[in-house]
Formats: structure tokens, C-alpha cells, sequence
């Protein structure tokens, strides 16, 4: 799993993140303040126009790059969790990318940052589904499985962190945007890393 | 949508060339989107930086001045602002004496300051402390929530911490002052209407005429509840109930009053609810020792109201009284 091959995982994420930034937007307005997909994608325009510009010579400074942008241009929640979980990732990843092991480190930086819980209705619903089947030696693809059916599950469930959880008991019935962007980023690996696990 | 804008994407960077032209008292970095002090950093003061989503205006940036905030960072429309910026603002107000900074409790604003406050004290030896502000009585169970969001009492601890930083006291002492000030005030709010946001073109919810939601935030997300349309006197009791049921004001001298307005409505119906407001207080036996009504912490084009009560004694009635000079905020110079 090299460099190049983990910067089209990040292209293919930020071209999902556009493509589905309305649909974001929209669950977002329904239980949060409607800008997830807008932020979102602003962050990874961000990202794809510094990688444009200066390509990553590791899969160490790609990831730290990556996570820097996102702190810097995503603000909201979401921009210190994703930007945390690049930056762990960035500290995770050796020579050899084990990509069970960084994203491992992803969910335990999002896990400290944000300190909320599995099954709060938060990203990590979809988050830690695909990391558990990864490290059970699963495909990238049933990991992207994995985290879509984490981002189904989170429809019935009552927010207990972020912005939802000011509504109580009418932040059921919607998918949480969070871990519906989480399943995209699961996605574009199992596109574009998914021969090479 | 029919608003006064160019481009949704410009919008905030298009007001805060507007905010520099009409304030040159102030120093704009449109770069990093933060308003600072025109005398900044002041030798031996300790500095205030607050900051937040905009939308809210004229909270932050229109709090910066001599007796209010020091710096205010601008995020996106209902986003918070991210690191770079606090980091900025925080390295140009301080003046010797640490930099507080005035954090509004929702998860991001917590995030993107933490992480401020971690890159500036690996950066310098700037002492920042953090007050959270959390007084918003709509959201009930703040054990399995983010907590209660910061309302109201916003505008209040950045008068009062203000005045004190002014006064020459140290980061602890007005820090203190800032909690005192977040522990007792209490705040709901009421949405008529919806409000839109540029970038989305249409309003947040659906909120049908006939209908009101009770217990809003300030970032359009829905309240607690949805009812019928009710007359003022109404209105005034579902909002001031919840707050007195939720701190004793009575036996102190009296309350701060602050009637806010969310956006869209008249400063007449603002006095309008003022007056409900203070007859409730009245068959309570709370006296109003002093008021603010005006649109202060608002929701881009909602309509609607909050109403923040604030219990006071001699010390938080002297800084209310101490002079500023902001844009939305003077007196006394």
C-alpha cells in the first residue's frame, strides 16, 4: 500500500464527499445545523488542491497533510475529529501501511477528542465496525460493509453527543451524518486500496 | 432566498470588509477572520478571545472594544471557527498578563478551541484558561447529552469578565468572574420561524404559521417541542417558567433582564415581552435591577426571542454598570 495508491483513497474520498455533499447537508438539517456536507467538502477541496500542489512523498506526511488541512478549513465538530484522525493515522503508519492498524489509531484519536461512545449516533457507529473487521482479517470491502451497516444502525438510535443530542427523543429515525461520511471514507478505500489489503 | 448577499460563498468574508470599513477603530485580519482591539495587546490586561459560528452577529466580532473582548474569531455561517484563528487572535491580545478564552458549549467550538489552546501552549508561554458557557435550561438531561448549550449568558459574561480584565485583575480572578457570572444565568429560547443559511438557500425546518418551537438554540437546529401560536403573555411564561424553576433568584439584589431578539423580530415586540417578562418576575418577587433588550446573540433571519435572566449582587451589578465601547455595546465613555 504505497503513497500513491493512498492519495487516490484520498481523492476518491473527497470526489464521494462532493458527490454526496447535498445528501449530508440534508441529514444534517434534519437532526443537526445543515452544514456537514458543505464543510465537508470545503475541507477536501482544501486537501485535493495541497496535494495538487505538493505530493506526499510518505504515507506518514500524506495523512498528517491530510489531517492539518482539516483542521484548519472544516472548523464545526468535524473538522477537529476527522483532522485528529488523519494525524493519528499519520503517527500509526510505518513503512508499511497496515491499514487495520491506522485506522485503529484513527477511531482511538476520534474516541479521545470527541469522548463519546459507540452507539452515541456519532461517527463512530461506522467507524468501529470496519476497524473490528479489519483487524478479523476481513477485506476492505466487507469493512466498508461493515461501516454502512454501523451508518444504518445509527437511524433508530437517540443522539447522545454533538449538536443532535439537543433533540432528544426526534434525533431518531435519520442516519447520523457523521458516520455517513465515515461509510464514504470506508468506500473509496475499498475502491481504491481494495486489490491490495 | 432573498437576501442582501453577492455570493453565498462570500458572504462573511464580504461583512467583515463591511465591519473594518464601519469600525476602523478595530483592527480586521481578513486573512485569518478575526476582529482585535485597535490598542491591542494592552500591556498587563488579560486578554478575552472569544469567538464562534456567524450568524450570530453582533456577537462575537461586534463585543470587541475597550471593556468587552479583546479579539472575536468569525467561522463559518453556524460553524465554529478553527485553531489557526484562536491561535492568532490569542497571540495578538496577550499582553502579559494570559489570554481567557469564552467558549460557548457545543462540541465543535469545544474541539477547535482545546486544540487552540494545546498548539499555543506547545507554541509560547501564553497562559490561556478556558470559561465553557452552558446556560441554556431548553435542554434538559445534560447527563446523556453534549450538555446545555451557551445562549444568552454569552453577551453577559463578556460585559462582566470584560470590566473585570479591564479593572487590572488577574487571568484566575477573571476567569472566576466569567464562571460566576455562566453558574447564574440561565436562558430559553423561542423560534416563530425558521432561518436559512446562505449556502443552504432554504430555511433549516419547516415551521408551519400557525406554529412556534419551543426551547431553540441559536443555529437553527428544531427545539424541544412544537405548539400552537400563543399571545405574548404566553410565550413569556413557557420561556421565564423553565428558567425559574431551574435556579432560585429570589433573596439576591434582583436579576439582570435581557430580552434578545433572534434576528427577524421588531425591537416593538421586543419591549413587548420585555414587559410579560418583568410582570412574571414581579408576582415572583425578583426584582429587575437592570435590563437589556435588543437583537444581541442572534439566528441569521429567525424570528423569534430568548430571554436570559442573570442573578445578580453588588460585584456583577458594578462591571454591568463599568464603561464600554464596542460596536453593539456602549456606554459610560
Amino acid at each position: 500500500m504505497d503513497t500513491e495508491a493512498l492519495t487516490a483513497w484520498i481523492r476518491e474520498f473527497a470526489r464521494l464527499i462532493a458527490a454526496n455533499k447535498d445528501e449530508l447537508t440534508a441529514l444534517d438539517s434534519a437532526i443537526g445545523d445543515g452544514d456537514h456536507g458543505t464543510n465537508m467538502d470545503r475541507g477536501l477541496t482544501a486537501v485535493v488542491s495541497v496535494l495538487d500542489a505538493e505530493p506526499q512523498e510518505t504515507p506518514s506526511a500524506l495523512f498528517k497533510k491530510v489531517g492539518m488541512t482539516l483542521i484548519s478549513k472544516v472548523g464545526g465538530a468535524s473538522g477537529p475529529l476527522y483532522g485528529t484522525a488523519f494525524l493519528r493515522m499519520a503517527a500509526a503508519a510505518g513503512d508499511e501501511v497496515d491499514l487495520a492498524k491506522v485506522l485503529r489509531a484513527a477511531l482511538d484519536g476520534v474516541i479521545a477528542r470527541g469522548k463519546a461512545e459507540p452507539g452515541d449516533k456519532t461517527m463512530i457507529d461506522a467507524l468501529a465496525p470496519a476497524v473490528d473487521a479489519l483487524a478479523a482479517g476481513q477485506s476492505i470491502q466487507a469493512a466498508a460493509d461493515a461501516a454502512a451497516k454501523g451508518r444504518d444502525a445509527t437511524i433508530p438510535l437517540v443522539a447522545r453527543k454533538g449538536r443532535a443530542s439537543y433533540l432528544g427523543e426526534r434525533s431518531a429515525g435519520h442516519a447520523d451524518p457523521g458516520a455517513t461520511s465515515v461509510t464514504l471514507l470506508l468506500t473509496a478505500a475499498a475502491t481504491t486500496l481494495g486489490g491490495k489489503a | 432566498m432573498k437576501k442582501l448577499i453577492n455570493d453565498p460563498a462570500n458572504v462573511i468574508s464580504d461583512a467583515l470588509l463591511g465591519f473594518a470599513a464601519a469600525h476602523p477603530e478595530l483592527r480586521v485580519d481578513h486573512e485569518n477572520r478575526i476582529v482585535v482591539r485597535g490598542d491591542a495587546p494592552v500591556r498587563g490586561k488579560v486578554g478575552l478571545v472569544s469567538g464562534g459560528g456567524s450568524g450570530h452577529e453582533p456577537l462575537h466580532a461586534g463585543f470587541v472594544g475597550p471593556g468587552m473582548l479583546d479579539a472575536a474569531c468569525a467561522g463559518e455561517i453556524f460553524t465554529s471557527p478553527v485553531p489557526d484563528q484562536m491561535v492568532a487572535a490569542t497571540q495578538a491580545v496577550d499582553g502579559g498578563a494570559g489570554v481567557l478564552h469564552i467558549v460557548k458549549n457545543y462540541t465543535g467550538d469545544i474541539m477547535n478551541f482545546e486544540l487552540a489552546a494545546e498548539m499555543v501552549a506547545a507554541d509560547s508561554g501564553t497562559q490561556v484558561v478556558s470559561v465553557v458557557i452552558d446556560d441554556d435550561v431548553a435542554v434538559q438531561d445534560s447527563l446523556y447529552t453534549a450538555g446545555r448549550r451557551g445562549v444568552g449568558a454569552t453577551v453577559l459574561v463578556e460585559k462582566i469578565a470584560g470590566a473585570a480584565a479591564e479593572e487590572g485583575r488577574s487571568l484566575g480572578e477573571v476567569a472566576d468572574v466569567a464562571r460566576k457570572v455562566n453558574s447564574y444565568a440561565r436562558s430559553m429560547g423561542l423560534a416563530l420561524t425558521s432561518c436559512t443559511v446562505p449556502a443552504a438557500g432554504k430555511p433549516t425546518f419547516d415551521l408551519p404559521e400557525t406554529e412556534m418551537e419551543v426551547g431553540i438554540g441559536i443555529h437553527g437546529e428544531p427545539g424541544r417541542r412544537r405548539v400552537p401560536v400563543a399571545p405574548a403573555d404566553e410565550i413569556a411564561e413557557m420561556l421565564v417558567g423553565p428558567i425559574l424553576s431551574d435556579l432560585d433568584f429570589t433573596g439576591g439584589d434582583g436579576v439582570i433582564a435581557f430580552v434578545n431578539g433572534m434576528g427577524a423580530t421588531p425591537l416593538i415586540e421586543l419591549y413587548l415581552m420585555f414587559n410579560e417578562v418583568t410582570q412574571i418576575l414581579a408576582k415572583a418577587g425578583i426584582p429587575v435591577a437592570r435590563s437589556l433588550v435588543g437583537p444581541y446573540i442572534t439566528s441569521l433571519d429567525m424570528a423569534g426571542c430568548s430571554v436570559t435572566l442573570l442573578k445578580a449582587d453588588d460585584e456583577l451589578l458594578r462591571l454591568w454598570d463599568a464603561p464600554v465601547n464596542t460596536p453593539a455595546l456602549r456606554r459610560g465613555v
